[in-house]
This record gives structure tokens, sequence and C-alpha cells, in this order.
């Protein structure tokens, strides 16, 4: 890494390489694209969303490794049923 | 005791199976063992001149395979290191001539007659390296700290998996300690990170190595060479000693270590 990298706060080349290559791994492994994963992600909220209401904007989705294993996390915050008891009284009003 | 069936590969080409091999027999045979190495890639043969063995070739793998000649008859022996011989690729044909259980069959006669047959896989993951695993008790996977070399050890580790040969235990070789140091090569704890399998040997990178290819001469005879020292410990290893990783920053001359201080490096 030069001078100029550090002066200008560019990563390093060794850590772009480790990034990019564990999202390269995940898709090899797991044979998912990133496109499939986001499909996979939307079925998802669509289908809970028809039992519970929750928050699609703070919901974290993606593989992540364990070894060499893969694993399919999610976790995906419900909306408080008080909260969503009154915003629909008062949409009713 | 039958001999220990080792298969070197790695996917990708040019990262130093075949300088793996041909280290690990010299090492091995230095040591008193006796090594058959079998150079699996047929049609680009390449083992027998690295280990200086290519002018006395008379007979290779597949006349055994096809029955032009016996076993004894391939398998030439190292003048040099009584105890080191080559059963050569052949040159004329290609990877269809060979089946895995042709060499299941070679390798069943051998273990009897030695206590290492190292195999050296062809690049890829077709034919010729599914016959190179075969008779595999044991995958070494060779790969480079480089993103391709890496991506590809990964493709060949599943493949290991999935084909009940254990995960394979991995070779890093040609790190660079200089490059690792200034963040600009992937470290051996990051590649071991992102490949989760067992590590046998680190080797840096040495000009050493490519000396000893020109000559036929493995560096792992050259007492003073630090990727000698890597590949006589990962013989080491295979023999089931416990034998401590070099510290490669060690390696680092002393003028290289004056310029990273000045800040040149």
């Amino acid at each position: 890494m030069s001078f100029f990298d550090k002066l200008f706060g560019r990563k390093n080349s060794a850590d772009s390489a480790k990034e990019r290559l564990q999202l390269v791994l995940i898709h090899d492994r797991t044979d998912l694209t990133p496109a499939e994963l986001e499909s996979l992600r939307d079925d998802l909220v669509a289908t809970i969303s028809r039992h519970v209401e929750i928050d699609v904007t703070a919901m974290q989705f993606g593989v992540e490794h364990d070894g060499r294993s893969q694993r399919l996390v999610a976790d995906i915050p419900i909306k408080n049923a008080a909260r969503r008891r009154a915003s629909r009284k008062s949409r009713a009003k | 005791m039958p001999a220990q069936v080792i298969t070197v590969t790695s996917g990708k080409g040019g990262v130093g199976k075949t300088t793996a091999v041909a280290n690990l027999a010299v090492a091995l045979a230095s040591n008193g063992s006796k090594v058959v190495c079998i150079d699996g890639d047929i049609g680009l043969r390449n083992l027998d001149v690295i280990l200086g063995l290519e002018n006395r070739i008379v007979y290779d793998i597949v006349d055994v395979i096809e029955g032009r000649c016996r076993l004894k008859q391939a398998m030439i022996k190292d003048k040099k290191l009584p105890n080191l011989h080559l059963i050569p690729a052949a040159q004329t044909r290609d990877k269809n001539a060979v089946s895995a259980s042709d060499m299941n069959r070679l390798v069943k006669d051998l273990r009897s007659e030695c206590d290492f047959v190292l195999i050296d896989s062809p690049a890829g993951i077709e034919r010729g390296f599914k016959n190179a695993i075969a008779p595999a008790d044991r995958v070494l996977v060779v790969t480079n700290p480089e993103v391709s070399a890496v991506r590809d050890a990964d493709r060949v580790i599943g493949i290991l998996e999935a084909e009940d040969k254990g995960p394979g235990a991995l070779i890093i070789n040609r790190l660079n300690p200089i490059l690792v140091k200034k963040q600009d090569m992937l470290s051996a704890d990051d590649v071991l990170d992102l490949l989760a399998v067992e590590l046998i040997g680190i080797v840096p990178e040495d000009e050493g190595v490519l000396v000893g290819s020109n000559r036929g001469m493995p560096v792992s005879a050259d007492p003073k060479s630090r990727a000698g020292q890597a590949f006589r410990n990962i013989a080491r290893r295979l023999k089931g000693e416990e034998v401590p990783f070099l510290d490669l920053d060690s390696g680092v001359s002393l003028w290289e270590r004056i310029q990273k201080l000045a800040g040149r490096k």
C-alpha cells in the first residue's frame, strides 16, 4: 500500500481481496446468485407479512459462513402490537 | 507398512503443484522413505524435468496400464536418491487413456513397494483430476495467496468433500512476507479464514525454486533455502511429526528490513 493510498484513506488491497473473496465463495458454495438471494428475501418478507407486521427497513438478511458450512441468517424485527393497534385506531378516525 | 498415497492438486494451474510434488518427494526420500511419484498430467508431462529425470524415460504410465511393460520397468530410479522413483506421464496421449480404476489398480500394486506414493494431479476439475484423487488416502491442495487461486482451491475442497476424500490439507505456496506486511497480499491467516481447512505448510516465495527447476534439482535438497526448509517441514508433517510453522519474517533480508525502516517499501 502506497503512502498516497494511506493519505487518501484508501483500503489496502489485501482487505479488498479478502472481502471480495468472502462474497464470491458464499455464492460458489451455495450456488445462489445475488439476484436469487434477493428474490428469496422478497418471498420471505411476503410470507411473513401475511402473518405478522414486520419492519422491512430494519431487517437483516444474508448468508454467513461458519467454517465450511453456510447458513442463511435473517433478523426480522416485528412491529410492536400496541403501536400497531394505535396506528390502526388513528387511521380509523 | 503399506504406503501412504498422497495426491497434490490445486484447481488453478501454475500455483506450484509439480514443484511441490518434486520437493516433497526429494525431502521424503532424503529422509529415508521410499517414494514413488506419479505424474498424473497425461499429455503435459512435467514432473520428469523438475526432478531432472527427463533423459531416462523409456516407458510411461500408459505403457503400464496398456500392458506394454511391467510396473517396475516404468519406475525410473533417481541416481542421486536411490529411494526416489518416478512413473512419468505419457506425452503423446491424452487423459482419456487412463481411468480412475486404472489408477486404483496401479497404486494398489505400489502400496506394498514403498512408503509414499505421491501423485501430481493436472490442473482443473475434470477427468485427469478425478483420476489423480481416486486412489488417494490424503489430498494436499496447493494455493497461492491470490484471489483466483484461493477461489479455485475452495472449489476443489468442495469437490473433495463431496467425493468423501476428506477436506484436504492446504499448502499456501509463494507467500511473500514483504507484500503481506504492506497489506498488499492475503496473509496465511486470511487464506485459512476463507478456506477453513487444515494447514500443512506455508512456503515463502523463493528464487531458489526456479533455479532448482532450471537445474532439475528441487530446492528441498538445499539446506540453506527457505522454501526448501518449508517443504522439508511439510514432509516431516506427512510422517506424523509435529513441526512448528516457519517464522517467515526472519526470512526478510537485512537490506529489505533497512528499506522498510526507511519507508521505501
